[in-house]
């Protein structure tokens, strides 16, 4: 047993704070802290900075233009980018789809649609939910039918995140309405900018526009956007699903979120006294950080299993459930923090015309920030279906 | 011991609830909070002329109730409706205070629906302490000169007067030397800076520069007001208590209906024992807060020890359920309830967001120790 990080490993740290602090533009370190939403463009200006350091798919092997970090590696640049303030990398491309090419795709899907996630050339957004189809994916009923060289597709996929900006949709689409559930589909990638793709945006109860619905109506795509075997899609699905799970802990948000609430907590008075003295507060605060302590040694136990090769199971699950509510108490305790002050709403036409905010500037986003973090433990397989994995692991039904 | 309503109540909650259902609907609820004003003129005189606002008062007040059991009647409509218009401000706080210390002159107006009200009291440090006024008031000769700053004043733009709390003496946290004044809102040297609210409604800040009012705009004992803004305060937090639970029931009857329509996995997810039993706890949990709620109200008379204990018992099981509430709503519908087009949303705001006004779960937890340890 031993707690502590490796030598290479603690000097890996170091060239990751090095690198924040000389390439991380203080603007968009700002906007991440103040918890605003960042443009399309302040987007792929991070990653064309990462990119450039070839940081951008630090999961991708060597032979994709990533470099191939183990889990460890992974968990040092995400923490380290959380705690800067760094913006998030995008997932769909670099975390989803990209693995997903690497081992079903063909050479010619590869050769053409991975550097162009690296370059920035494509946005990826992800069609996997449907209205009728959350936590049972598997009931989804966007049609492609084949006719020639082209599927026929129609239907409709909904809170696709950050679809506004997305140029390429990959979507789980039914080829065989007669197959078991999970037989029937396939893995597509479309073009958004094909006649017959509608994207209309879900408007969030903080105010914000990051989901949308995408309606596909006799949308032509190419049959060669087929990605693996026609009605095998599902096993790719599941497999992007792992991918997704890197970084499921989130201890990087969390770590930074507490860092927050305590500085916030600092500057709030409360009967005469800074609130962070205040022991009904200090022992809220105390207890979600014990819990973080906590679970973040059970991801690096994970994480360091992972680096020997052990692929997580149900330890993703619990990481996800774990994760998801702390991440979600830090953020009730922000707002919480803020106290009167966390009752204006704080949009975002009102930062872009500058005006000034009523309370403190670290108030404004904090209710709106809790409230949309409640999406923490709904989306990627919401914590109940999580728990129902863990149950049946264990129990063996 | 009987829990029942009145007749004269029951009838007043029936007719208002109606009133609500047809007219307070989503679309018009959501029309009137993305509106600028952030409430509906025309909905506030309906109110009024549904006697709402008199049913506030008592009769010597002009009104035709007053009781803390009248309070909570109404205050469980508006909340099940999710209404935003200014009750609490024009009725209970400020229209209550200019009640309680006798000034009549404006309160026919304000039954009648004719005018609206804020109460200009916390400031941007005080948080939830009621004593916390840092507000000057300086009398010379016929002229009191005020300044300073008051936070998160809700209907401030709407209101055509403040009743506003200053300081004539003591220190900053002082409970005495804290007095109210008549403030009208186009007074030189006032400059209000509006904003929404996440819940909806509108608020503002109050800087007052050295802002002249003259003798008369004195409505408390110099330097007396504090007892009389904590009972104020009591009736605003049974009020703001049974607000809370209307709006819970209906979230938690959005959430129930929604288990039974939605299908997944080839059966409604109300068919799944873990939502069952999350369902279960929130309904035990409801009749908890309407416990609570009645037990505030109806202590409201009583000395103030007695009172201010239930008061705070109710705001902190209040706050504690409402997250609890708001929170589990959201999860068991999944993200349709993040969107605000789903009329769930604005209940799970309102209900959480109630904990930021009249103190919070924790400041009650602390006042409920310290008064009943004292």
């Amino acid at each position: 047993m031993d707690l502590t990080f490796s030598d290479e490993e603690r000097a890996f740290r170091i060239e990751v704070q090095t690198f924040l602090k000389e390439k991380l533009p203080a603007r968009l370190a700002a906007k991440t802290r103040a918890g605003q939403s960042l443009t399309k463009a302040e987007h792929e200006e991070w990653h064309a900075i990462l990119n450039a350091r070839g940081w951008l798919a630090g999961n991708w092997p060597k032979a994709h233009g990533g470099i191939d970090w183990n889990a460890v590696e992974r968990h040092i640049f995400e923490e380290e980018c959380a705690l800067a303030y760094a913006p998030r990398i995008v997932p769909f491309g670099l975390m989803m789809l990209g693995p997903v090419l690497q081992k079903f795709g063909s050479e010619a899907q590869k050769a053409h649609w991975l550097p162009r996630i690296l370059t920035g050339e494509d946005w990826w957004c992800q069609g996997y939910s449907e209205p009728g189809a959350g936590s049972d994916l598997a009931s989804l009923k966007t049609r492609a039918l084949r006719d020639g060289d082209h599927y026929i597709v129609n239907g409709q996929k909904t809170w696709t995140t950050l679809g506004q900006h997305a140029n390429m949709i990959f979507c789980l689409v039914r080829t065989d309405p007669d197959a078991k559930k999970q037989e029937g589909i396939s893995f597509l990638l479309i073009d958004m900018h094909s006649p017959g793709v509608e994207v209309r945006p879900i408007v969030l109860l903080d105010g914000s526009a990051e989901v949308n619905e995408v309606w596909f109506t006799d949308v032509r795509v190419p049959a060669e956007n087929l990605v693996g075997k026609e009605n095998e899609g599902w096993t790719y699905a599941k497999y992007l699903l792992t991918h997704e799970r890197t970084n499921i802990a989130g201890t990087g948000f969390s770590n930074a979120g507490l860092e927050a609430v305590k500085r916030i907590a600092a500057q709030e008075q409360s009967g005469g006294q800074p609130l962070i003295r205040n022991p009904h507060f200090a022992a809220r605060l105390a207890k979600v950080e014990i819990d973080l302590m906590a679970m973040a040694t059970t991801n690096l136990r994970i994480i360091s299993a992972a680096k020997g090769g052990h692929t997580p199971g149900v330890e993703a699950s619990m990481l996800k459930v774990k994760g998801s509510v702390i991440r979600q108490e830090i953020n009730d305790l922000a707002r919480r923090a803020a106290g009167p002050y966390a009752l204006p709403f704080a949009n975002e036409t009102l930062e872009g015309a500058n005006e000034p905010r009523p309370g403190p500037d670290y108030a404004g986003p904090l209710a709106a920030q809790y409230f949309n973090n409640r999406k923490l433990s709904i989306y990627g397989g919401s914590n109940e279906i999580q728990r129902q994995i863990i149950a049946k692991s264990a129990l063996e039904i | 011991m009987n829990f029942e309503l009145t007749e004269e109540r029951q009838m007043m909650q029936d007719s208002l609830r109606r009133f609500l259902r047809d007219r307070y609907t989503t679309e018009e609820r959501n029309r009137i909070v993305a509106s600028e004003a952030g409430y509906s003129p025309q909905i506030w005189a309906d109110l009024a002329d549904l006697g709402i606002i008199g049913a506030l008062f008592t009769e010597e007040q002009g009104g035709f109730g007053g009781d803390g059991f009248d309070i909570a009647c109404v205050f469980e409509e508006l909340g099940r409706a999710g209404v935003v218009e200014p009750l609490l401000e024009t009725g209970i706080l400020a229209g209550g205070l200019l009640a309680d210390l006798g000034h009549d002159q404006l309160l026919e107006a304000v039954v009648a629906g004719q005018t609206q009200l804020a109460f200009a009291h916390s400031e941007p440090t005080s948080r939830y302490d009621l004593s916390h006024v840092e507000t000057t008031a300086n009398t010379s000769g016929e002229t009191i000169t005020l300044s300073g700053r008051k936070a998160v004043v809700q209907n401030a733009e709407a209101a055509d007067h403040f009743v506003i709390s200053a300081r004539e003496g003591g220190t900053i946290r002082d409970e005495n030397g804290i007095s109210l004044f008549l403030l009208s809102k186009d007074s030189p040297g006032l400059t209000l800076m509006g904003y929404p609210l996440m819940g909806g409604g509108r608020a503002a800040e109050i800087v007052m520069d050295q802002v002249k009012i003259p003798a008369t705009a004195r409505l408390s004992p110099p330097g007396e007001a504090y007892p009389i803004i904590e009972r104020r305060h009591a009736m605003a937090i049974v009020a703001a208590s049974a607000e809370a639970l209307g709006a819970m029931e209906t979230a938690v009857a959005l959430t129930i209906a929604y288990l039974g329509q939605r299908t997944q996995f080839g059966r409604p997810i109300g068919t799944f024992q873990v939502l069952q039993h999350r369902v279960a706890d929130l309904l035990i949990e409801l009749e908890q807060v309407r416990s609570i709620t009645i037990l505030a109200a109806g202590h409201l008379n009583d000395q103030r020890e007695i009172r201010e204990r239930y008061v705070s018992a109710a705001k902190n099981l209040v706050g504690r359920v409402g997250r609890l509430v708001a929170e589990e709503c959201i999860q068991m519908h999944g993200g349709i309830a993040m969107t605000e087009e789903y009329a769930l949303a604005h209940f799970a705001k309102r209900i959480v967001l109630a904990d930021h006004r009249l103190g919070d779960t924790d400041h009650h937890l602390e006042r409920f120790i310290a008064l009943t340890a004292s």
